[in-house]
C-alpha cells in the first residue's frame, strides 16, 4: 500500500502530462495551468523548508561545537542576517540589502566562477597529452579553438575564426548529436518506466 | 459670389463619388479574405488572412473589423502593420457567428474589403500538427513495451561493461576501508529533469551498499524538492536492508539555490570532510570542472555521470571514470540487473537503429531534392 | 632528471595559477585593442534584434542568471537592451532565477535611464518566479495569470505596455541570457511548444551545448561568452566591457596553448629517457 499510492499517483500525472501534450482543448489547458500552480506553490514551501534544514543543520553544529563550527556560524549568520536586512531595509536599489548583495555576494560568486579559468588551465597542462593519434587529435582542435576564438588568433591569422566555427558546426556537432540522440532516447525510457512503475528506485526500491 | 458657385457645384459632384475613399487615389482593397477557426488551439481564436491591397507600400495600416450582425455595426478587432496579411483575433467567443472585413487604411482615406463569414471558434481534442511526435513515441514505446516484456518471458540479454558503474561498489569499498565517507551529488537540476532522477535511481542503489558497508554518505543538494526526495530514497534503502538505525537524515541537506555558491559549498565539504569517493551522478553546468577539480586534489576516487555534453570534456579530465550521456540512464538497470529494465535498454538500441535508418533515408531523399520526408520530422 | 621548470609547474598547480593572474592583470593594465572579429552566430543575433519593428510586439528578455555568471553576461544584456532601446522596441524584462531579481532590475534601470525610457510604456519588469519550465509553460497561456504584479508590485494588466500582451504568442521574440540549460528549456518548452522564436547568449563554458539547436533554427542567434558580447557591442557600437576583456582573453588562451605545448615537450623528454633506461 505505501508503494502503490505513489506509483498510482505517478501513473495518473505522469499519463495526463503525455496526453496533454496532444490535446490543446481549454479543458486540458486549464487542468494543466492548474498543475503548474501546484508545482510552483510546493516548489515555494520546499525552498523554505530547505532553509529550515540548512538552518537546523548548522545549528547543531555550533551546538555541539563539531569541528569546522565556525564555518557553521558564518553561514547561519550571513542567512538570518540577510532575511532580517531584507525586511528592515527593504530590497529596491540602494539599500542595505542590494548593497551587502552587490559588493559581498556579487563579487563572492562571480570569484567562485572565475576560478574555472585557473582550474581550465590547471586541467589542460595535465591533460592534454599526445600519448596517441586520437589525443594528438584532440589536442590540435583544442589549441585551434583556443586560439581562433580570441581576437589574437584572429590577428595572427584571418582564417581561424572559420576554422573554429567549422570544428563546432561539423565534427563537434556530429558527436554531440550521436550524444544527444542516444540522452533523448533514455530520458523518454526512463520516463516511461517511472511512469508504468517498473523503475521504482526512486522511492526506495524495486522489489 | 462666384467662388461660392464653384463651391456648391464640387461639393454637389463630390456627393457622388464613392463614399469611403479619397477621391484621388482611393487605395485599392485587399483581396482573397479567408477567416477560419485557428487550428490546433484552445478555442476561442479566430484566424484572417488576405492578399494585401495593390497600393499596400502607401497605406498606413490594415485594420481588422469583427461583426456579430453582418448589417450591423462592426468594431475594431485590431490592428496591423502593412505588408502583413493575417491577423489572429482572440477576443472572440466559442461557438458565436462572427464576420469580418479589413480596411486599408491610406493617409487619406480607406477602403474596406468584402465582408466574410461567418466562422465560429471551438477548441480542438487532437493537434494535428504534433502527429509526427505521437507517431514516434508510439514507435518508441512499443519498442520498449514489447522488449520489457521479452526480458520478463526470461529472454537472455546482453549488456555491454560499463566501467565507472562497476567501478562504484569498489570505490564504496575503499572508502570504508578509509573510514571516509562518501560524497554524493545528484547535480544542480530541478527534480522534473529526468537526469535527476536517473541520478536517484542510482542514489537508491548506492545507498543500500553503505548501508551494507556502515559507511557515511552526505548528500548536499541545490534544488530543495530534491532534497526531501534523497532523504527518502536514502531512508528507504536503509530500511530494506535492515539498517534504518545506520541512517543520519542530517547528512542529507540543502545548501543554496546558487550555482557557484553551491559550488563553493560542495568544495568545502571535499576539502574539510575528505571523502574517499566522490560521486557526481546529474546535471551539471559551469561548476562541473570546480567540483572535479577540487575533488581530484583531495585524492578522492572520483565517478561522475551526466547528460550535459558541455561538460562531459571536464569530468572525463579530471574524474576516474565517467558515465557519458546514455549511460546515466542505463545505470539503474546495468546495476540492478532487472530484466525489465535490462529490456527497455535493448529497446533503446532498436530505437537508434530506427532513427539511424530515417537520417540514411533522409540524407539520400535531400540530396535528391525530395524535402517530404524531412519535413515529416519539423515541429 | 627533469626540467626544474616542468618539475615545479607539475607539482604545484598554484604556479599555473599564478601565471594566469598575471595574464589576466598584465593586459587590464596595458591594453592591446585588438579589433573584434564578428561571427555568424553573433551576426544572426544581432539581424534578429534588427528585423523587429517596434510597432509589433514587444521582446522578452529573461535574465537568467546570478553573480556568479555577472561579468560575462551582464554586457550582453546591456548592449541588447541599448539595441532595442535605441531602435523604440519596447522590452519585458524577467528572470527565472532567485539570485537575478536585483541584476536584472540594476541593468534595466540604468540603460533605460540612459535612454530616458518610461516604466511600463517602453519597458516593464516581471522580476522572479519560481519553477522555471512550469513559469514558461504559464507564460505560454497567460503571462497576467503568470506575473499579476510585477517586480514594484504594480497590477501587469495596469501596465500600458501589458494591455496587448496576453500571452507568448504576442511577443515576436524571446532572448534568454544564462549560464545554465534554462536556454534549453525556453527551446523546449517556449519554442517547441509555442513555436516562439528565441535567441541566447549563454557562458563560453556552455555555449558549445547550444549549437545544435543553431543549426536547426530552434536558436535564431547566439551569443557565446565575453567574446560573444563583445561582437555585440561591437555591432552596435558602442565598446563597453566585454570589448576590453577581448585582450584579457586573448593573453589567457595563448599561455594555456603556451602551457599545453609546454606540458607535452616534459611529456616527450620523460617518455624518451624512461625508454632509454
Amino acid at each position: 500500500m505505501r508503494r502503490r499510492v505513489p506509483l498510482t499517483i505517478t501513473f495518473i500525472f505522469g499519463i495526463f502530462m503525455t496526453l496533454q501534450f496532444f490535446v490543446p482543448h481549454r479543458v486540458s489547458q486549464v487542468i494543466y495551468q492548474e498543475i503548474l500552480k501546484w508545482f510552483i506553490i510546493i516548489f515555494t514551501f520546499s525552498l523554505i523548508f530547505g532553509s529550515l534544514v540548512l538552518m537546523r543543520l548548522h545549528s547543531i553544529r555550533i551546538r555541539r561545537r563539531t569541528s569546522g563550527w565556525g564555518y557553521s556560524l558564518v553561514t547561519l549568520t550571513s542567512l538570518i542576517g540577510m532575511i532580517v536586512i531584507g525586511f528592515k531595509t527593504g530590497i529596491k536599489e540602494g539599500s542595505l540589502f542590494m548593497n551587502l548583495f552587490n559588493h559581498v555576494q556579487v563579487p563572492l560568486e562571480a570569484t567562485m566562477f572565475s576560478i574555472l579559468a585557473f582550474f581550465m588551465a590547471s586541467a589542460a597542462y595535465r591533460a592534454f597529452r599526445a600519448r596517441t593519434v586520437d589525443a594528438t587529435l584532440l589536442l590540435g582542435a583544442a589549441i585551434v579553438m583556443m586560439i581562433g576564438r580570441v581576437p589574437l588568433g584572429t590577428f595572427l591569422w584571418s582564417g581561424f575564426p572559420d576554422l573554429t566555427e567549422w570544428i563546432l558546426e561539423v565534427p563537434s556537432m556530429a558527436a554531440k548529436r550521436g550524444i544527444m540522440i542516444g540522452v533523448g532516447l533514455g530520458v523518454i525510457s526512463t520516463a516511461l518506466k517511472i511512469i508504468l512503475g517498473i523503475e521504482r528506485s526512486y522511492i526506495g526500491g524495486g522489489e | 459670389m462666384r467662388g461660392c458657385i464653384i463651391f456648391l457645384i464640387l461639393f454637389t459632384f463630390s456627393c457622388f463619388l464613392p463614399h469611403s475613399s479619397n477621391p484621388q487615389t482611393p487605395p485599392s482593397p485587399p483581396t482573397d479574405i479567408k477567416v477560419f477557426d485557428t487550428p490546433n488551439d484552445a478555442g476561442r481564436s479566430v484566424t484572417i488572412t488576405w492578399k494585401k491591397s495593390l497600393e499596400d507600400t502607401t497605406l498606413i495600416e490594415y485594420e481588422i473589423l469583427r461583426f456579430t450582425d453582418p448589417d450591423g455595426e462592426g468594431i475594431s478587432a485590431g490592428k496591423v502593420s502593412l505588408g502583413t496579411e493575417n491577423f489572429e483575433d482572440k477576443e472572440v467567443e466559442d461557438g458565436v457567428d462572427y464576420f469580418y472585413l479589413i480596411r486599408a487604411i491610406a493617409p487619406i482615406g480607406f477602403s474596406d474589403s468584402e465582408q466574410v463569414g461567418p466562422v465560429r471558434s471551438k477548441g480542438q481534442l487532437y493537434d494535428t500538427s504534433r502527429t509526427n511526435v505521437l507517431i514516434g513515441v508510439m514507435i518508441y514505446s512499443f519498442l520498449l513495451l514489447y522488449f520489457i516484456y521479452s526480458a520478463r518471458k526470461g529472454k537472455e540479454l546482453f549488456v555491454r561493461k560499463i566501467a565507472g558503474l562497476d567501478a562504484i561498489d569498489e570505490a564504496i569499498g575503499r572508502a570504508t576501508e578509509m573510514g571516509k565517507p562518501i560524497l554524493f551529488v545528484p547535480g544542480i537540476s530541478v527534480i522534473e529533469d529526468v537526469a535527476t532522477l536517473a541520478s536517484l535511481n542510482i542514489l537508491s542503489r548506492v545507498a543500500r551498499k553503505t548501508a551494507d558497508y556502515k559507511s557515511r554518505i552526505i548528500i548536499p543538494n541545490r534544488d530543495p524538492i530534491v532534497m526531501p526526495v534523497c532523504r527518502e530514497v536514502v531512508r528507504e534503502a536503509y530500511l530494506s536492508q535492515g539498517r534504518p538505525d545506520a541512517y543520519r537524515e542530517d547528512d542529507i541537506y540543502y545548501v543554496t539555490y546558487s550555482q557557484f555558491g553551491y559550488a563553493s559549498a560542495v568544495s568545502g565539504i571535499m576539502v574539510r570532510e575528505k571523502p574517499a569517493t566522490n560521486l557526481f551522478l546529474g546535471m551539471f553546468y559551469a561548476e562541473s570542472l570546480i567540483l572535479a577539480e577540487t575533488g581530484a586534489s583531495t585524492g578522492a576516487i572520483q565517478i561522475a555521470g551526466t547528460d550535459a555534453v558541455a561538460q562531459l570534456p571536464f569530468f572525463i579530465t579530471a574524474c576516474d571514470y565517467t558515465l557519458i550521456g546514455e549511460e546515466l540512464y542505463a545505470a539503474s538497470a546495468y546495476l540492478s540487473k532487472e530484466p525489465m529494465s535490462l529490456g527497455s535498454l535493448k529497446g533503446q538500441d532498436w530505437a537508434k537503429i530506427v532513427i539511424g535508418a530515417a537520417i540514411l533515408i533522409g540524407i539520400l531523399l535531400t540530396t535528391l531534392n525530395i524535402t517530404f520526408f524531412t519535413n515529416f520530422f519539423t515541429i | 632528471m627533469k626540467n626544474p621548470i616542468f618539475k615545479f609547474l607539475t607539482t604545484d598547480r598554484r604556479a599555473i595559477f599564478l601565471l594566469v593572474g598575471l595574464a589576466v592583470v598584465i593586459p587590464l593594465l596595458a591594453p592591446l585593442g585588438l579589433p573584434v572579429d564578428i561571427t555568424k552566430p553573433a551576426r544572426d543575433f544581432y539581424e534578429s534584434i534588427e528585423a523587429l519593428e517596434p510597432t509589433r510586439g514587444p521582446l522578452l528578455l529573461s535574465m537568467d542568471y546570478d553573480p556568479g555568471t555577472v561579468p560575462e553576461l551582464n554586457p550582453m544584456s546591456i548592449a541588447l537592451l541599448r539595441h532595442c532601446f535605441d531602435k523604440n522596441i519596447r522590452v519585458v524584462v524577467m528572470t527565472l532565477l532567485p539570485g537575478g531579481p536585483g541584476l536584472a532590475e540594476q541593468v534595466t534601470t540604468q540603460i533605460s535611464q540612459e535612454f530616458n525610457n518610461t516604466y511600463g510604456e517602453d519597458y516593464v519588469y516581471l522580476g522572479y518566479k519560481v519553477g522555471t519550465a512550469a513559469v514558461m509553460l504559464s507564460m505560454g497561456e497567460d503571462i497576467h495569470g503568470t506575473f499579476p504584479l510585477d517586480y514594484y508590485g504594480t497590477p501587469v494588466g495596469e501596465l500600458p505596455m501589458m494591455q496587448e500582451i496576453k500571452t507568448l504568442a504576442d511577443i515576436p521574440l524571446i532572448v534568454t541570457i544564462s549560464g545554465t540549460a534554462i536556454i534549453e528549456s525556453w527551446i523546449a518548452y517556449a519554442g517547441a511548444r509555442y513555436h516562439k522564436t528565441i535567441a541566447a547568449g549563454a557562458t563560453a563554458v556552455m555555449v558549445p551545448q547550444f549549437y545544435p539547436y543553431l543549426q536547426t533554427d530552434q536558436l535564431v542567434g547566439l551569443l557565446g561568452g565575453l567574446k560573444g558580447a563583445a561582437e555585440y557591442e561591437e555591432l552596435v557600437h558602442h565598446p563597453d566591457f566585454a570589448t576590453v576583456g577581448m585582450d584579457v582573453q586573448s593573453i589567457v588562451h595563448f599561455l594555456i596553448v603556451l602551457l599545453v605545448i609546454f606540458g607535452n615537450i616534459g611529456y616527450f623528454i620523460q617518455r624518451r629517457s624512461k625508454s632509454k633506461v
